[in-house]
């Protein structure tokens, strides 16, 4: 009886999984950056302690809603740049690891800013065979020019991925590169996962430290 | 004559030194940027913005702040107004016809409907408000960036951006203002205005950069590439991206 429960369970859980990714798989580019950022807006305008400044509260939110949609392996991979391929398997995993975090914890603070500015998304150039393609969006705010936001989005076998962000036509990733390439002429490419690790602990202790 | 001629000798001489010595140092740094050629110097000149902005902008910025936000978008409004009448220009100057047009209308509008730009009427109307200066003109007209420079207090430009900043400020209407005590106010009030409207966003950089200096820069290169192609640089496929 129990084993036939757990069955039973087990292939519950299997056909809601494959459900999921079936779901996510057919949503369009354009309509899963909305859903996500109309998603994440709504908790932020109703959080306030996300509202004063509330780091961890932010970094939480993020990690649940949007990070599913972000490919950091191709982000990583993008901001290193040509050194990428002389890193071996195990240090793109760690560096990976370590500009996720630095990246999540850098534009989660961005959320706490957020004071009701409106966001337009711009109808979406592609053709339906595309599997790279950029979804624009701009955030108004009353008495400045709005703000261009694109995402870079790529189809995958388990849906779209965001690999880039750029805001006023900076990619939040490349912008790395020269930082990047900088640290591992210097150090290699260990010494970059050296730094990014430091970097990443000195926000840990301001983060701390705020609150 | 005897004496001037090892001068007139030595002048060029030295001069060819000097280009070497720049262009040594430009090759020197194997690991330099390639569009940084001044990079010793900028890196100088953005430890001493950085400094200024600690101790001064920033706290001056940050009490500006308090003050109600129906006043800040005003003041953004009012300059706003101003700045419309060259970014026409610019608009003209690129070919951009139907831009330039409608920013003459935004100032016409702003000017009198909207009190002498302290409402943006203009924008309600769907004449979307514009951003271009002499810098963005000339790169358009396919001048190239030159060298990037660190301005004392300006911060990052390049070296075109640079002499656009200058034709910018030949007409800047705060600058037209006859009344030195007026010209000198609104100078800083600008300043100051532009300079909160960046609080939030400025620790951003100093939270995701290793290295704020190669962090800005390549901000800024990216930015002003992205503002002379009008929000749609050319796409290319990334060569390191597999």
């Amino acid at each position: 009886m129990n084993k036939i429960a757990s069955l039973l369970a087990a292939l519950a859980l299997s056909v809601g999984v494959q459900f999921n990714a079936l779901a996510v798989d057919s949503t369009a580019p354009d309509a899963l950056v909305k859903s996500v950022t109309d998603d994440v807006i709504t908790i932020v305008r109703q959080d306030k302690a996300i509202q004063s400044g509330d780091t961890r509260k932010a970094v939480e939110l993020v990690e649940t809603r949007v990070l599913p949609y972000f490919d950091f392996a191709h982000m990583t991979r993008l901001a290193v740049g040509k050194d990428w391929k002389q890193a071996s398997p195990e240090q793109k995993t760690v560096l990976t690891q370590e500009f996720k975090t630095l990246l999540v914890r850098t534009y989660s603070n961005a959320l706490t800013q957020y004071r009701n500015q409106q966001i337009d998304f711009k109808p979406l150039k592609a053709k339906p065979e595309d599997t790279d393609v950029v979804v624009r969006t701009e955030v108004r705010q009353p008495g400045a020019k709005a703000v261009q936001i694109d995402y870079n989005l790529e189809k995958l076998a388990d849906g779209w991925k965001v690999y880039d962000v750029l805001v006023a036509g900076v990619s939040l990733v490349t912008n790395y590169r020269d930082d990047f390439g900088k640290e591992v002429r210097t150090g290699g490419i260990d010494g970059l996962i050296k730094s990014l690790k430091d970097k990443n602990k000195q926000l840990d202790t301001t983060v701390s430290a705020k609150k | 004559m005897n004496n001037s001629e090892p001068a007139t000798r030595s002048m060029p001489t030295r001069l060819a030194t000097l280009g070497m010595a720049l262009a040594l140092t430009a090759c020197a740094g194997a690991g330099g940027h390639p569009r940084d050629p001044l990079e010793p110097l900028n890196r100088a000149t953005f430890a001493f913005n950085e400094t200024a902005d600690k101790y001064v902008m920033r706290p001056v910025a940050q009490v500006y702040d308090y003050v109600p936000l129906p006043f800040k978008v005003g003041v953004g409004n009012f300059f706003g107004n101003l700045g419309d009448i060259w970014i026409g220009v610019n608009n003209l100057l690129q070919g951009k016809f139907v831009d330039g047009l409608s920013d003459g209308g935004r100032v016409l509008v702003n000017s009198t409907v909207g009190m002498f730009g302290l409402f943006d009427i203009a924008t309600e109307l769907g004449l979307e408000k514009h951003d271009e200066d002499l810098g963005q003109t000339l790169g358009s007209w396919g001048v190239s960036e030159g060298p990037y420079i660190v301005l004392p207090l300006l911060g990052p430009s390049t070296l075109r951006d640079s002499a656009g900043l200058i034709g910018d400020l030949q007409v800047d209407p705060v600058w037209q203002f006859n009344e030195v005590a007026v010209r000198n106010s609104l100078t800083g009030l600008r300043f100051v205005h532009r300079r909160a409207a960046l609080l939030g966003a400025d620790t951003t950089a100093d939270q995701a950069a290793l290295d704020k200096y190669g962090y800005m820069r390549s901000f800024y290169l990216q930015y002003r590439l992205n503002q002379v192609y009008d929000g749609q640089p050319p796409r290319v496929k990334d060569p390191d991206d597999e």
